[in-house]
């Protein structure tokens, strides 16, 4: 059993040391709004908080994560920047097929959260591992800087 | 807690904005037994609520939003009540008018649908209005409706459509309804907010991978590696080892694993040691192939179009002869393919998101055994198709595995078995010549030579040799030119399957097409807006966004070093289409894109924002393709893997991009797949206004453009 503290709750999990986080969230735990992309850590689709920085969960063995505080898509509307890019998302109409969304959306919200105003750099340094096969670059952009302005 | 997993199937309605979404999936619609169904895209129940069967599916299009639009439109529904669900596979009622099946595909939803969504709504609407006079003893001409009521404002009474549902069923539809004057529309043409997107911001969509029926296990899947190859042995004593490993499956063709999560599946397939008879597909390359279309395309073809006396034409004037190529190319949605299936005896159930979705439980039922009645589809929103979902492939490989399986089993593709697996946008070679007299297009021929999808996909719509997709865009090129012939050559790719990619035909057709036209002008020492304009008297929409584009993206304009602006103008699914792109190629062939400027007159727009999203969004997926895309095969494998090396465009390589759509009163044209066939003839025109250096082949090569190699 590994303990795994996700969206503020303990669960116990019976899974090898070595299962990424990604397919607990999902196999184990049905939290399938993190999504699995490509399973190299290329894509960021599967992108999560690990003590509030965004870590690709597809490559991040269970068993290296016991005592971290683990956030998820369900639960970033919970945190001030995870409402306000939610907010901004939804406002500039960001989303297409939505499925890389939840990933952006994480990677968005850890950005804002240590650098509450970014700059185009440090919007592509940030956003960069997060494909968009719908291209939905340019609303994503606009909308972190609007989630950025927001009060 | 315990590692129990949660209940997932429950069925959830989520309060989403303001309107009611199915947020955990989305159910197929389900026979109306009470309240008022006048036909099938339309129910009303008695306490009001009113719910909209979507017979095209949503993947990120916004066609939900638009075809409830125009439902509402009509209907005249309060927009903010109205729920939504999934058509069942039913052909009868929900086929395609234009593609004559149920599909979502050839940027046509809207266009297909347009008239048969409003002549719904208005009826709706007419026997509720006939209901209400009814009770009233009014004339029906006196009621008016607003906001889901029949209104008669004489005597200042009013009615909710659910409170007239069970009279309204019980009457006759008139014969005609009239549709509304769009100058009356309140919704249609308003950048209204999507219905399903707040549900894509929280993680409660749900996509065909987040099915989760009770019982559910998890497999991957290992193809050949050689196209037609079959599996000679397995060995799967490591795989047995592996904790949560449940079962493997070996098939004739396929090896899967299926296990208590999918890293134990993965884990398992991966420990297979599995030999294939690779079979005589493993002598095939790239080479080979792109010898084989060559060579193909120095014969004549059959022809699709003619006007005039091309080759007399051709013999007078100044010509200039070309030939385009473009490569093979895997959809890559971000969702990779996947299919739950659970085969009980004598029936089936899947779980899916796909663009066919009856030719899903027809293909599920043919190799099952069953008829298809027996495999209940429950449709799912799409995680991109982009065309790759107008196949039934993985549907029938899961439910192949399934079949040896006890309970659900829900199969995922890695992404590497996702992009060696696919579908792919066949290669094309484009045979382009042209004279040029008094400084115009005097004589034109245009050979296309590639696979006939639609000989496989609609065989009927396969007609004396020709492909009605492979040569559109190319037969009704927009120029004025008096002699003209367009060919056609059917050269299906040597054991590669092929299948239909965002922007289709015109994809290939446009790309030669306008890179051509753009040698004429410089050949004819023209600006090539200038000569563009020029041969556009027959064409009034198209010229009016070529003038349109020039003048926002600054045409003519200076630039820096090794910069230049190339247009590229299309009517393609019926959307009048001028887009400028400004890119830059350094030293060493690197390219920038600065700037993309696209004018569109669509028609109406029915919803003006997804018609801009999908241009920026279209347009990003083609220059992707124009930068990095192309699939190469070797040894009969495909060599390419995952975004490592089949790579997508990042935020950081895009430019800014405008779109600016004309106002106007005309029928709504397709818009889905324009931007993905405008960006890269743009880019080829912008890279040789930079550099001098013309790329007929996409994708671009840098060695090409840093003069290290030649074109």
């Amino acid at each position: 059993m590994i303990p795994l503290e996700i969206n503020g709750q303990t669960h116990q999990v019976e899974v090898s040391a070595d299962t990424p986080l990604l397919w607990v969230l999902r196999d184990v735990l049905g939290l399938t709004g993190t999504k699995f992309g490509c399973g190299i850590a290329q894509c960021g689709a599967c992108t999560v908080h690990v003590d509030g920085q965004a870590v690709r969960s597809c490559l991040l063995p269970a068993g290296a994560i016991k005592g971290r505080k683990i956030t998820t898509i369900e639960a970033v509307g919970a945190t001030p920047a995870g409402a306000k890019v939610q907010k901004a998302w939804l406002d500039l109409e960001v989303i297409q097929c939505g499925y890389c969304q939840s990933g952006q959306i994480m990677s968005a919200a850890a950005l804002l959260a240590s650098t509450p105003h970014p700059d185009d750099s440090d919007i592509d340094a940030a956003m960069a591992g997060n494909i968009c096969r719908c291209g939905t670059y340019v609303r994503i952009r606009a909308a972190i800087k609007k989630a950025a302005g927001a009060a | 807690m315990s590692s129990a997993r949660p209940e997932l199937s429950r069925r959830t309605l989520l309060k989403t904005g303001a309107v009611l979404l199915y947020g955990f999936h989305m159910p197929l619609a389900q026979a109306a037994t009470a309240g008022f169904a006048p036909n099938a895209f339309i129910r009303i129940a008695g306490d009001g609520k009113i719910t909209l069967i979507m017979p095209q599916v949503e993947m990120g299009q916004g066609v939900y939003t638009s075809v409830a639009m125009i439902l509402a439109e009509e209907m005249d529904a309060d927009f903010a009540q109205v729920t939504l669900e999934h058509a069942p596979p039913d052909e009868a009622h929900y086929a395609n008018p234009m593609l004559g099946m149920q599909a979502t595909g050839n940027s046509n939803s809207i266009r297909a649908f347009w008239k048969p969504l409003r002549t719904a709504g208005a009826t709706a609407r007419a026997l509720l209005v006939m209901a209400a006079a009814q009770q009233w003893v009014v004339d029906p001409a006196s009621c008016t409706t607003a906001a889901s009521q029949v209104i008669h404002a004489a005597s200042g009474r009013k009615l909710g459509y659910g409170a007239l549902a069970a009279r309204a069923a019980g009457l006759t539809p008139p014969a005609t309804v009239p549709l509304k004057d769009p100058a009356k529309f309140t919704l249609i043409g308003k950048p209204l907010k999507r219905l399903d997107t707040p549900g894509k911001v929280n993680g409660q969509a749900q996509y065909g991978i987040d099915a989760m029926p009770p019982g559910v296990k998890f497999a991957t899947l290992a193809a050949s590696p050689v196209f037609g190859g079959k599996v000679a042995h397995v060995d799967d004593g490591k795989a047995r080892t592996i904790p949560g490993v449940r079962q493997v499956v070996v098939l004739d063709d396929l090896v899967a694993v299926v296990g208590d999560h999918q890293w134990a599946a993965k884990k398992g397939l991966d420990a297979l040691v599995i030999t294939w008879n690779e079979g005589p597909g493993a002598a095939i390359d790239s080479a080979f192939i792109w010898d084989d279309i060559r060579k193909a395309s120095a014969q004549k073809g059959v022809v699709a179009k003619a006007a005039g006396d091309a080759d007399k034409a051709l013999g007078d004037g100044d010509r200039l002869d070309a030939a385009y190529e473009l490569p093979f190319l895997a959809h890559a949605t971000m969702e990779p393919l996947n299919c739950t299936v659970h085969v009980t005896p004598g029936a089936c159930e899947l779980w899916i998101g796909t663009q066919i979705i009856a030719r899903v439980q027809s293909s599920v039922a043919a190799t099952l055994g069953l008829s298809p009645d027996k495999v209940k589809v429950n449709q799912h929103l799409i995680g991109g198709g982009f065309g790759r979902r107008l196949e039934p492939d993985m549907a029938i490989k899961a439910a192949r595995i399934a079949q040896k399986v006890d309970g659900p089993v829900k199969v995922v593709y890695t992404r590497e078995e996702d992009i060696q697996h696919d579908m792919y946008r066949p290669v094309y070679r484009d045979l382009l010549s042209a004279s040029l007299k008094d400084g115009r297009i005097d004589g034109w021929t245009h050979r296309i030579t590639g696979p006939a999808i639609m000989a496989r996909f609609a065989p009927p719509a396969f007609q004396h040799g020709i492909d009605v997709d492979a040569v559109d865009s190319a037969v009704d090129i927009p120029y004025d030119i008096a002699n003209k012939r367009i060919e056609y050559v059917r050269r299906e790719a040597p054991l590669v399957p092929t299948g239909f990619w965002r922007g289709v035909g015109p994809n290939n057709n446009v790309f030669a097409i306008e890179s051509f036209i753009d040698e004429l002008a410089h050949k004819a020492g023209q600006d090539p807006v200038a000569f563009r304009l020029a041969m556009l008297e027959g064409t009034p929409r198209l010229k009016a966004v070529v003038r349109q584009a020039a003048k926002l993206s600054g045409w003519g304009g200076a630039l820096p070093a090794r910069t230049g602006r190339g247009i590229a103008a299309q009517i393609s699914f019926a959307s009048f289409i001028a887009t400028v792109c400004e890119a830059e190629a350094d030293e060493n062939g690197e390219v920038k894109i600065r700037r993309m400027v696209s004018v569109v007159d669509t028609g109406i727009a029915v919803n003006p924002d997804t018609v801009i999203a999908q241009l920026q969004g279209g347009l990003v997926f083609g220059l992707t393709a124009a930068l990095h895309g192309e699939i190469t095969i070797a040894k009969g494998r495909v060599q390419q893997s995952n975004f490592n090396d089949y790579r997508m465009m990042r935020i950081n390589e895009v430019p800014r991009i405008e779109v600016h759509l004309v106002k106007s009163g005309e029928a709504p044209g397709g818009i889905g797949e324009t931007g993905t066939t405008a960006g890269p003839p743009s880019l080829g025109n912008a890279l040789y206004a930079a550099t001098g250096i013309r790329l007929r082949r996409l994708p671009i090569d840098r060695d090409v453009l840093a003069g290290r190699k030649q074109a």
